[in-house]
């Protein structure tokens, strides 16, 4: 049954062509250039965390060397944010994570370990650690902040809306701290990002905030303060914002920008990730499920079905090799595509200078097979949905209305709104290209959390759970409707 | 010709299919513009003074997107529905002047593609003028939407589907198969977007949003930042015109070369 099947495929040479056809597509938009970047060799390496994550660490500090255990109380007064673009001069906006506080860092390199306490533009009280770490303190939006060091590196903040009545808002331990830290007050302020039409349109611009402290008490010995603008502004100088300090008084302000946090892949960090080699497999899904729709449709059109009920009356054994062979043909092809896309297309994309998150085997593995099996799930999708319609077109545009379209409107041509888009995610067949992401999502980032971003709503196999959901659903629909109807 | 017309005209609303697809390409197009609509905020931090960043015209518009889909597959059906059945050796030996034939075809196409076209984006339009300013887009924000810029991405947005329905009805008397033409014209609305976002080189991709029917098309619903567009929103249409128009004379071509 299945090798007659096999036969009937094989001897359509379109059909053949066209599986060959998708396999390229997915191979040719991996490797046809992609992005632009500007590392490389060593002269730009991402900066990695002591987690060894991605991280974008830049923010202007004003500083001393700190020996030992002790404390520093600071009262930050306000905290006010500005972006600045060429097209519509300087506003002032909110920053939800512009910060300003007390950091104590191993060492002015940027991505060595450290903790801080800080007001945030509308996210309260902080304390963050090794740029992972979050704990959300009271909400105030200025006020004072309390960083102590005490025996085993162990790191405790607390806040106050007055000075005399302190919350604790958490501790947290570096180990492998040194003794001599960085230590002192601190301001930045991340890239500003606004969407429109759905995430299709992105308009971002750095922002520069301005944070005032009329107070600074150390239990230390008394130091000189050093201003220095850690990490640099992204750009090099000429293209960020002025960062600074000013004093007067005890008055210190601190113009900082750039931002102490994990790198994410949307807009505002990286704008790369690695699903994007996949591309191609979209043009791959429009071809295997036509050829998967007509691997059925084709028996009715030429009444070919006839002679194929005859040859073998048991229906549901004529479906089930359909689909064995349209599955399998359509693994092994999106396979041979997807295995030589992901690494040829990494490489690429390294070779022209930008910056991948590193991927451990098994997520490029599960990214490889996840997505050949998303293909070939929706190829026999197709074949389910070509047995209900009995007519191409009917089914086709069925499978690109349920598999293609949600798939074009969020991930390659994003023009729905986001609450949309995760939600067409979930729900249609779509939600399978989930197997893509490679991505971690943070809530103490402001970025753009997309499907077109690799931000899928769903883990990736509850997302290739939903389409085999679909794909059961019609198939049983499709073995009750051949059994029922006449040919 | 007015008996073509008037016979194709008896085969289009004889099939079944047709008022599901025309109701099809309303209710889709509406709820994805409703959709859209309803989630749309304008946001005063970025632009305070100026319109700026998101276009009201084209928010109202995002039906388009997914409507493209069903009046390219109802252009496909009006001939690979023949060809399928083997009703093109009747319809030929009843009308066999072929180019007459396709002529007729088009024009019993695009007239209800057009009303439906029309009728969709014009609820969603209104939709759009009556609901977006209260989610900001206001005059005080520079944004003027009961302007005729709005009523120009009305138009240019109806005669796209319409462009859509007639190039799918060039591709399917191209290539003759239903499926195959369904997937054919869908991959050349989709893919040209999809390959200028795969591709890092900025003045390709420029070049491949002019000349892609998609991209091109859209571009005549932009009612802000003219200036920014890779073309003027008539120079768009006119490009989805000659896809439309190239189509339907190679279709037209074939039809006349090839035995049916």
């Amino acid at each position: 049954m299945i090798r007659a099947e096999w036969v009937k495929f094989r001897s359509v040479r379109g059909w053949v062509v066209a599986v060959v056809i998708a396999a390229v597509a997915i191979v040719g938009l991996a490797v046809d250039g992609g992005s632009q970047g500007s590392c490389y060799g060593n002269s730009c390496a991402q900066l990695t965390g002591p987690g060894g994550e991605a991280v974008s660490d830049s923010f202007y500090f004003v500083h001393q060397a700190l020996t030992g255990n002790g404390a520093i109380t600071v009262r930050v007064t306000s905290l006010t944010s500005a972006v600045r673009s060429a097209r519509t001069g300087t506003q002032r906006v909110v920053v939800p994570w512009a910060k300003a506080g007390i950091i104590l860092k191993a060492s002015l390199t940027p991505g060595s370990a450290y903790a801080a306490i800080m007001v945030t533009g509308s996210q309260g009280v902080r304390l963050q650690d090794d740029f992972t770490g979050d704990i959300a303190g009271p909400a105030m939006r200025a006020g004072w902040l309390r960083l102590v060091r005490s025996p085993g590196s162990v790191i405790t903040g607390y806040a106050s809306a007055d000075g005399t009545r302190w919350t604790r808002v958490g501790a947290v331990t570096l180990p492998g701290l040194p003794a001599i830290l960085q230590g002192g007050l601190f301001t930045t302020s991340p890239q500003w990002t606004q969407t429109s039409l759905g995430v299709a349109a992105i308009t971002g611009d750095a922002s520069q905030s301005t944070a005032v402290f009329d107070h600074a008490a150390l239990t230390w010995r008394g130091g000189t303060w050093t201003g220095t603008d850690v990490g640099g502004s992204p750009g090099g100088p000429a293209a960020g914002p002025a960062t600074g300090y000013s004093r007067v008084g005890g008055t210190v302000t601190i113009v900082g920008s750039g931002d102490i946090a994990p790198a994410t892949s949307g807009p505002s960090g990286l704008g790369v990730t690695p699903a994007q080699t996949l591309a191609g497999a979209f043009i791959a899904l429009i071809i295997l499920a036509v050829v998967g729709a007509m691997f059925m449709t084709a028996e009715y059109r030429h009444r070919l079905i006839r002679v194929t009920l005859a040859a073998c009356p048991r229906r549901g054994r004529v479906l089930a090799a359909k689909v064995v062979v349209a599955g399998l043909v359509a693994f092994v092809a999106a396979l041979a595509g997807t295995a030589v896309a992901v690494p040829a297309g990494e490489r690429v994309l390294r070779s022209h200078g930008v910056y991948l998150p590193p991927l451990t085997a098994l997520t490029e593995t599960r990214m490889i097979v996840g997505t050949a099996a998303a293909l070939a799930v929706c190829a026999v999708l197709a074949v389910a949905i070509g047995t209900v319609a009995r007519r191409g077109a009917a089914a086709i545009a069925a499978v690109v209305a349920l598999i293609a379209a949600p798939y074009v409107l969020t991930v390659s041509i994003p023009v729905l709104p986001l609450g949309a888009a995760d939600w067409l995610m979930r729900v249609t067949p779509a939600a399978a290209f989930a197997v893509e992401q490679t991505t971690v999502q943070y809530p103490q980032v402001d970025d753009v959390y997309a499907p077109a971003y690799g931000y899928f709503p769903l883990a990736p196999w509850a997302g290739l759970a939903v389409l085999c959901a679909w794909t059961a659903v019609f198939l049983t629909l499709a073995a009750v409707t051949l059994n029922r109807r006449d040919a | 010709m007015r008996r073509a017309i008037r016979a194709e005209w008896a085969k289009a609303w004889s099939d079944p299919a047709t008022p599901w697809l025309l109701a099809a390409l309303i209710v889709l197009s509406v709820s994805v513009s409703g959709v859209t609509i309803g989630t749309a905020r304008y946001s005063a931090t970025l632009c305070p003074a100026a319109a700026c960043g998101q276009d009201p015209a084209r928010l109202s518009l995002a039906g388009v997107y997914l409507g493209q889909a069903v009046a390219a597959l109802a252009g496909v059906l009006a001939i690979g529905g023949e060809y399928a059945t083997g009703m093109i050796r009747v319809t030929l030996t009843a009308i066999p002047r072929r180019r007459r034939l396709l002529a007729a075809k088009a024009l019993v196409l695009a007239g209800p593609v057009l009303a439906a076209s029309a009728l969709a984006l014009g609820a969603a339009t209104l939709t759009g003028v009556i609901v977006l300013p209260g989610h900001g887009f206001t005059v005080g924000h520079g944004y003027d939407l009961a302007s005729w810029t709005t009523a120009r991405a009305w138009c240019c947005a109806t005669l796209y589907l319409t462009l859509v329905a007639v190039l799918g009805l060039g591709v399917a008397a191209a290539v003759r198969d239903s499926a195959v033409a369904t997937g054919v014209a869908l991959g050349l609305l989709y893919l040209f977007p999809i390959a200028a976002s795969a591709i890092g080189d900025q003045g390709l991709q420029r070049r491949l949003e002019q000349i892609g029917p998609m991209s091109a098309g859209l571009d005549s619903q932009t009612t802000i930042d003219l200036h920014g567009l890779p073309l003027a929103p008539w120079a768009g249409l006119g490009v989805v015109a000659l896809w439309a128009a190239g189509m339907f004379v190679l279709g037209g071509v074939l039809l006349r070369l090839r035995d049916a």
